[in-house]
């Protein structure tokens, strides 16, 4: 228990500081997860849109998969992306491993499913009869897509919000692909790993208490949109 | 409404419930006093060396024994300081003497010991080979200043048994760590546990210190090769501490002194002798019996039975 | 031959046949008339000559050429030049200029100063001016048709296709897009009209076609198929289904 209150006081310490490491890990986190998110999310919104307005056999099946990966376990992906990436491996020679870049690749892959599925439910939401009005007034397939997209826009953000968050809070892709490299690839979620291992509980518990703190702020933009 | 039959039918399943609910509940709590919690390192939990002991032990003595922590020596020691476990195995000499020096546990007993091996790439490009572990470490810190691309070290950098290792040994080398530590792109920190620290020496063909027994363990997935493998500066010995019930009450202090009178019987430390030798072709470690010099370990704490009786306050 | 002609065209769901043999022509310039009771299927044929759905026999042809079992690309383009209004419209989430300039956008038609122009002139037609920046979903349901259709005749359509767009009015508003509507007439536009409104069929429609169960069961001049009767301004309510033609 003393941890926890001590944890908290060390939080306040280390922000009101201005913990030049600390801040330096926290704004590498939002960074890598933000970039992972924002490039993720330029793939997968327009393909959530393809896979949910045509038609196709298996499509189905598809969505039941996708739905399925949402759950990922973040060690997993952080496997198979090293699997990859390694020297050994079919893209070794990109050298992504133990890099900034190599943790966005991990990441983006570790959100897409839900990125795509959660943007299939959003445009799910949204009326047939706006498909319909939309394509009688001469839209193409690409703009009949970008038109329910942008009817299920507060839905679609939702979506984004999520994966950014669960970017932000995974340790096995980050811990796998980045190696908490000091000043390079160290984040958050592998800091407090490190602290933790090294018996500084409280350092660790402040750095829990951080990421807790972005978490919240994201939560609370997104029920803002899901309010609507 | 439900009919009186059914009503009856589901009161006994309720009933059958509660009763198997606070049977096992009872069980677990039993099983408390005869269950001893021990908190070791990973580079010795993950040779499996310790669960062989442990099913031993826990088999003569009709004991439950389980291994809560085996994580970093930081994390062992301090759940020893909070009395979450009963017992210590760990490998750093100077944070045990500090630890029984400040009343959270009651005495030392050396064990066993291996050595830390200086790995690398097979080339070599530091030109260690040959030299002692200090000469080594200045060797690759030379090279690794004027030719980062060609020479690097990755450290553990967590405060485990094995970094405080590989600190002493710059030290012994002539550097101050902290200018070590801050010294360039050659010498990279990579906050991990051994293994995954293995693989990113492998994946960058660089150096770094690591434990005879994790290394063996990994060894069939790197291109790594062991350059420097003995000599004193590279001694890991193996320790085992009980926690003091007087500060720490509650804690299974019979159970943890049995444990270990269990660790230095001529039983155990044959098998200690000779674990791993099937499957890596040499033992892992080497039993502490009779190598009391080699340890560095005083009479009084080498492989001989405890001493400490388990008074509470 | 006319400007739109539909030959043998026939629309089956499963086991159930919606539309059957349906022959008919309509001109530019001309309005025509489909009336008939619920679920005779006027709001199907409406949706498969807007190329929604492809028939299940028959063909639509378009000043000459084919449109429906066409390529994708054949069916956009003909639909560029027609315009529907949906029996319920909905709205984008947006404001009404939007809406309204939606088919232009979607025509990459002129730049955005000229589209709002067109827009406003299209709400004004429809007596909802300064409606612009309103949510398009926060209005009536007479004003969404009315949106509505200023969204298909903003597009100045040759084929402009409406499913009831006045059921949702009051008689002021319902009167005024009638005139809107009779100032097509001889222009360039060539219009289908399917409504219940007897009245409104009779003022607008220069030919009338009589859909029961799918099947066009009468078709001719509005005179001879609804009787004679004045066409100007005639008010006074009229219960429907008092001289049904079927």
């Amino acid at each position: 228990m003393e941890e926890i209150w001590n944890g908290i006081l060390r939080a306040v310490e280390l922000i009101v500081t201005l913990n030049p490491e600390v801040m330096e890990i926290t704004a590498r986190s939002l960074f890598i997860s933000f970039t992972a998110v924002f490039l993720a999310a330029i793939i997968d919104i327009p393909l959530g849109g393809l896979i949910e307005l045509r038609k196709f056999r298996g499509k189905r099946a598809l969505v039941d998969l996708i739905q399925t990966l949402y759950g990922l376990p973040t060690v997993t992906v952080g496997l198979l992306v090293f699997l990859l990436l390694s020297r050994s491996g079919p893209f070794g020679s990109l050298e992504l491993l133990y890099t900034p870049t190599g943790m966005v690749i991990g990441q983006m892959i570790l959100i897409s499913p839900i990125l795509i599925g959660l943007t299939i439910s959003a445009l799910r939401g949204v009326s047939p009869h706006i498909r319909d009005t939309a394509i009688s007034l001469g839209a193409d397939e690409s703009q009949v897509i970008r038109t329910i997209i942008k009817e299920a826009r507060f839905a679609v953000i939702a979506a984004v919000l999520i994966g950014f968050g669960r970017a932000l809070s995974e340790v096995g892709v980050a811990m796998m692909i980045g190696g908490n490299i000091r000043d390079y690839t160290r984040v958050l979620t592998t800091s407090i790993a490190l602290q933790t291992s090294m018996g500084n509980l409280e350092t660790s518990m402040a750095l829990g208490i951080i990421l807790i703190g972005i978490s919240m702020i994201l939560n609370l933009s997104l029920s803002r949109f899901q309010g609507r | 409404m439900l009919s009186k039959g059914l009503l009856m039918q589901r009161n006994l399943r309720i009933s059958m419930f509660l009763i198997a609910l606070i049977t096992i509940s009872a069980a677990l709590s039993a099983a408390d006093e005869g269950r001893l919690k021990i908190a070791t390192t990973s580079s010795l939990y993950d040779t499996g060396l310790l669960e062989t002991i442990v099913d031993q032990f826990a088999e003569e003595n009709s004991a439950t024994v389980q291994i809560p922590s085996h994580g970093g020596t930081g994390i062992a020691i301090a759940a020893g300081q909070k009395g979450d476990v009963d017992l210590l195995i760990v490998h750093d000499k100077a944070r045990e003497v500090k630890f029984i020096e400040e009343e959270d546990g009651l005495e030392r007993r050396c064990f066993a010991y291996n050595y830390f091996y200086i790995v690398g790439p097979e080339d070599d490009p530091a030109g260690v080979t040959g030299l002692n572990a200090s000469q080594a470490f200045k060797s690759i810190m030379e090279k690794g200043l004027s030719n980062p691309d060609q020479v690097k070290f990755i450290t553990r950098g967590d405060l485990s048994g094995t970094h405080s290792k590989e600190q002493s040994l710059w030290k012994a080398a002539g550097y101050n760590y902290s200018a070590v530590n801050t010294s360039g792109p050659w010498y990279v920190d990579a906050g991990s546990p051994m293994g995954a620290t293995l693989i990113m020496a492998n994946e960058k063909s660089a150096y770094t210190l690591t434990d005879m027994s994790t290394f063996m363990a990994y060894k069939g997935n790197l291109t790594l090769v062991p350059l420097i493998e003995g000599g004193d500066e590279l001694l890991n010995v193996y320790s085992a501490i009980a926690i003091n019930p007087e500060k720490h009450p509650g804690v299974n202090c019979q159970l943890a002194n049995q444990f270990i009178d269990y660790l230095v019987s001529p039983e155990c430390q044959e098998i200690i002798g000779t674990y791993g030798q099937e499957q890596y072709g040499k033992p892992l470690f080497f039993k502490g019996e009779g190598n009391c010099e080699v340890m560095g370990c005083s009479a009084e704490e080498c492989v001989v039975p405890t001493q400490a009786g388990c008074a509470q306050a | 031959m006319a400007f739109l002609e539909i030959r043998d065209l026939g629309k089956s769901y499963g086991q159930a046949q919606i539309l059957k043999d349906i022959n008919l022509g309509v001109e530019k310039g001309e309005i025509l008339g489909l009336i008939g009771p619920t679920g005779s299927g006027k709001s199907t044929l409406l949706r498969l000559i807007d190329l929604l759905e492809e028939p299940s026999r028959g063909t639509i042809i378009l000043e000459g050429r084919a449109v429906s079992g066409r390529p994708e690309k054949e069916r956009i383009a003909a639909r560029r030049r027609m315009a529907m209004v949906f029996q319920k419209p909905v709205m984008f989430k947006s404001n009404v200029l939007d809406n309204v300039t939606f088919g232009l956008m979607v025509r990459r038609e002129g730049q955005a100063e000229q589209r709002k122009e067109k827009a406003r002139a299209a709400l004004q037609a429809v007596g909802l001016s300064g409606y612009e920046s309103r949510d398009a979903n926060t209005l009536s349901g007479g004003e969404m048709q009315r949106i509505a259709l200023a969204r298909a005749i903003v597009l100045e359509p040759e084929l402009l296709l409406l499913d009831e767009p006045t059921a949702n009015l009051d008689p002021r508003s319902a009167s005024a897009i009638d005139s809107l509507l009779q100032s097509l007439a001889g222009g360039r536009t060539a219009v289908i009209l399917a409504t219940h409104n007897m009245m409104q069929c009779r003022k607008l429609a220069d030919r009338v076609a009589v859909l029961v169960e799918g099947r066009i069961t009468a078709l001719g001049r509005s005179e001879d198929i609804l009787g004679q009767e004045k066409r100007s301004g005639t008010s006074g309510w009229k219960v429907p289904g008092s001289d049904l033609p079927w």
